[in-house]
């Protein structure tokens, strides 16, 4: 049985009559004894070689693909060696929240780092230090937006199912109304919004790009929720931001966006990352941790975490949020991916996307799946075949390819990143054409 | 300490992206205008920067850390090991189910066996954090009063030493907080208990035992006396490390409950996350659960969502990462390692309090559990020493102060939670470091005033950092 008790059991006994107790029994003895449980139905503890060997078994189970081209919400990036190497390091690791600011100038100094990152990717003019997802972050985003005669938020039907059910739960929760905007030829139907936004809309969320691979009319989309007076919300990939316009160049009230691109692997869902910005207006409107610059008793620049005055610890029923453990590591790891990116590297990685995703869909275009829609895309698009979806992705997955994601018997969303070769892409169009050929 | 920011130079940068072997494709789209500014540094100084700030942080790995409330228990190395396991990291989460039937193993032998442990039918793992089991827990309830068409249960009841997370999470559910003071042993008034519930009684949130380290005695009557008013019970799990194995919350009468992974099952903090708060409840709240429920179909495992499910709390599976860790751990425990965890837990609990409560008045004077309060209140008084200053003098003996100020309800608190994990020598070192602090405060208070002297930076002027808020870094233009 694998134990982490440094003390023998002599020693625990010895330790228990120092204090006045024979036993563990008598230590629990003022516990009631109708709620004592006798053992429990579970096996006996394995020591650590079984445990590992354990679980490689079950690692074994699942099927690694090395050449992938769904996205959808969970994307798959190259993660440069030094991003583990940083977020390795057990300081890092085993920290708790940097509550005691004077031996937490690591993570917070991180903190801060990754927030002016964040900022610079959206342009906007504060982040805070992350939430567990993009979907959870915009379901609280949706939330800061709500004002008190304004309690019914605005989503576009483009938006990845994921992210929509979130916040259809957060909104069963806390009872703000929910109304999906209509998605028209694969993007939003503005005008559908514009006949919907009303004097009681909160806001208006929009993905970008969206979850059909297609680049949204950010600047209008969010002219149209302003009119209403409504604030606009975009989800953004954080990869494009490199390319894009940015959220605040669209007018965006607050950014959201989930952050697993940057560095943190497919992991079956998570660990991921949400990230939040806004703008210096809705600063105070931010749930979550944020880390802000300061000095020491001696004049010495600091990081603390601050504007607590938001947070569970302090406001309790009147918090902005509930939010208390969030995605720390996460953040860092976020970090060190854009600092060795750099601007340089991640326009780069955005323009092999762009260029990747391109090449692919022109090569399935010949091989029988054509395009659906004809919109500028960045790094996902959707093709129709008269084909099965399933049959062509069985095909692929018989070659170690994860193709698509299928939508229906007839549609795929594919992806293409920095990762997937010319040779790779070939491939996979010469197993489709077979398939389609047939 | 420099910020990334402030090193390398433009130009500089790291080698990582190949060549376009495709015909290079610009979009017909607006292009962002404002130039991108991230850090321009060569590996060698990005390797040298995290290093340096490495430094700077003190974690578990560093020295004791005995954090009330937070169970900073050792992070066992063999949990990393499984967590990278590349059968696990480079799984895409919508891969078909015959694809994925480890990580389906995962998720059910998981779940099974916090279900064990916990005395619940049920459990999601989706939850990322417990706060977010909380709100999930909560969705729960409103879900089933909502079932039930008994829409007049606007309220949760929770005791005045709640964490601030559970009103917190409470208000995210739509239902209004009632508080309960507590009675003068820390625990919950009964009396006051029977007056609060009523018709609107949705549910009581409570851990037991609670936030001051006291196992509820009451604790079958309490909930007896919720579900007799038609309200559910909710067992905040942040505490289950002084009764895993002992005692289970279904047991106790509780209907849904979350767990803290990144506490109780040894799953590293991070920096404050990725935790993960799986929620687990009774049967007859199954229906409702979020996310997708792992089940045996013809060919393996397969995902189904709950017939009634509220939803989605999170995208995708949970914070799947860091339930390969507890798992690993839990397999390691077993069935005897999970209560002997619990016991020496509330073992090294009781021996430091006992070894301190000649000097440290101890906010209840009785066995505690895992953690146990000191109440500075009369230092404060006496000679202006506050829970504050002895905490910041800790830094000085590189030990992580306990958690300060909470609960709520004893004055100038310090909530100290050694866990099972440290041995007899470390708890008599902490003991006499503790004892020297009392020693240096009555000898000369100003020097606890001045603590921290040897940390990598002295007390932070926190009224600035909120009153003029600096939340980036600025670029020179």
């Amino acid at each position: 049985m694998g134990s982490f008790l440094p003390n023998s059991e002599q020693e625990q006994l010895q330790m228990l009559k120092e204090i006045g107790f024979n036993s563990f029994e008598e230590l629990f003895g003022h516990i009631p004894q109708q709620v004592l449980l006798k053992s429990l139905n579970l096996a006996e503890g394995m020591s650590e070689l079984q445990a590992i060997d354990y679980m490689e078994e079950l690692a074994e189970k699942n099927v690694k693909f090395r050449h992938i081209f769904r996205g959808a919400g969970a994307y798959n990036h190259y993660i440069p060696a030094i991003v583990g190497s940083v977020t390795g390091k057990e300081q890092f690791v085993t920290a708790y929240t940097p509550y005691q600011a004077e031996i937490s100038q690591g993570i917070l100094q991180s903190i801060f780092e990754y927030q002016t990152m964040i900022c610079e990717l959206t342009g906007m003019d504060a982040s805070n230090a992350s939430v567990y997802d993009g979907a959870t972050a915009a379901a609280e985003a949706v939330a800061m937006s709500v004002e008190r005669k304004r309690n019914t938020a605005y989503v576009s039907g483009t938006s990845n199912p994921e992210v929509i059910k979130v916040i259809k739960t957060y909104c069963y929760g806390n009872g703000i109304d929910l109304v999906i905007v209509p998605e028209k030829d694969g993007l939003t139907d503005k005008d559908a919004l514009k006949a919907a936004l009303s004097a009681d809309s909160a806001c208006f969320y929009v993905q970008q790009p969206n979850f059909y691979g297609n680049i949204e009319d950010c600047d209008e989309l969010g002219e149209i929720a302003h009119a209403a007076g409504a604030k606009f919300i975009m989800g953004c990939n954080p990869i494009s931001l490199a390319v894009l316009k940015t959220p605040a160049e669209c007018g965006a009230d607050i950014a959201v966006g989930e952050g697993q691109p940057l560095g943190m692997g497919l992991a079956f869902g998570g660990p991921y990352l949400g990230f939040m910005t806004a703008s210096d207006k809705m600063v105070r409107k931010l749930p979550g941790r944020i880390v802000g610059e300061t000095v020491d008793r001696d004049g010495k620049r600091a990081y603390v975490l601050t504007l607590q005055a938001r947070e569970q610890h302090i406001r309790r029923e009147k918090a902005s949020s509930n939010i208390c453990s969030n995605q720390a590591l996460c953040a860092l790891t976020a970090g060190v991916y854009l600092a060795a990116m750099g601007a340089q590297g991640l326009t780069q990685a955005a323009e092999l996307c762009i260029s990747k995703a391109h090449y692919l869909q022109d090569v399935l275009a010949q091989a029988g799946l054509k395009p659906k829609y004809d919109h500028p895309f960045f790094h996902e698009f959707v093709t129709v075949s008269d084909v099965d979806s399933g049959v062509i992705l069985e095909a692929l997955e018989k070659n170690g390819i994860l193709g698509g994601y299928p939508l229906n018997e007839k549609e795929i969303l594919w992806c293409a990143t920095e990762k997937n070769t010319k040779a790779e892409m070939d491939q996979a169009a010469a197993i489709v054409k077979e398939v389609c050929g047939k | 300490m420099k910020l990334i920011f402030e090193r390398g130079k433009e130009g500089q940068c790291c080698t990582l992206m190949p060549a376009c072997d495709v015909p290079q494709v610009s979009l017909p789209v607006p292009k962002r205008e404002k130039k991108l500014r991230l850090p321009h540094v060569s590996e060698n100084e990005l390797s040298r920067h995290y290093t340096e700030l490495g430094k700077q942080v003190h974690g578990v790995n560093d020295g004791f850390y005995p954090l009330g409330s937070c169970t900073m228990k050792y992070n066992p190395k063999v949990n990393e090991k499984a967590a990278s396991l590349t059968g696990f990291t480079n799984i895409h989460p919508l891969q078909p189910e015959h694809t994925v039937q480890g990580c389906l193993n995962v998720l059910k032998q998981t779940q099974d066996m916090l279900c064990e442990i916990t005395g619940m039918d049920a459990m999601t793992l989706q939850p990322a954090a417990g706060a977010h089991g909380e709100f999930t827990g909560l969705l729960l309830i409103k879900a089933y009063h909502d079932s039930r068409k008994d829409t007049k249960r606007t309220k949760i009841i929770v005791p005045d030493s709640a964490h601030g997370t559970n009103p917190a999470s409470a208000t995210m559910v739509g239902y209004e907080i009632v508080n309960i003071p507590s009675a003068s042993d820390g625990c919950v008034d009964i009396e006051k208990l029977r007056e609060a519930v009523g018709e609107d009684t949705a549910g009581l949130m409570l851990t037991n035992p609670n936030t001051v380290g006291i196992f509820d005695k009451n604790i079958l009557e309490i909930t007896s006396i919720v579900h007799e008013a038609g309200g559910l019970a909710y067992y905040d799990g942040a505490n289950l490390n002084a009764v895993m194995g002992v005692v289970r919350p279904g047991d106790m009468g509780f209907d849904v409950i979350h767990l803290n992974l990144h506490k109780t099952f040894s799953t590293p903090h991070g920096g404050g996350g990725p935790g993960s708060g799986p929620v687990g409840c009774k049967e007859f709240l199954a229906e409702f659960l979020p996310g997708l429920q792992p089940v045996e179909k013809e060919c393996g495992l397969g995902l189904t969502a709950p017939e009634h499910t509220v939803g989605s709390v999170k995208a995708f599976n949970g914070n799947f990462l860091v339930v390969v860790k507890a798992m690993t751990y839990i397999l390691m425990l077993g069935r005897e390692g999970i209560p002997a965890a619990a016991k020496n837990a509330v073992l090294n609990a009781n021996y430091m309090m006992n070894r301190l409560k000649d000097i440290y008045p101890m906010a209840y004077d009785t066995t505690c559990m895992h953690e146990f309060v000191m109440c500075l209140e009369k230092m404060k008084h006496d000679i202006d020493v506050s829970a504050m200053d002895v905490a910041k003098a800790l830094l000085d003996y590189g030990i992580h102060p306990p958690t300060m100020y909470f609960p709520l309800i004893v004055h100038e608190a310090l909530m100290i939670e050694p866990t099972e994990t440290e041995s007899r020598e470390t708890l008599d070192e902490a003991i006499a470091v503790f004892r020297k602090i009392y020693e240096d405060a009555q000898q000369d208070p100003q020097s606890l005033h001045d603590a921290p002297l040897h940390t990598p930076i002295r007390r932070p002027d926190e009224v600035r950092a909120a009153r003029k808020p600096i939340l980036r870094y600025t670029f020179e233009s």
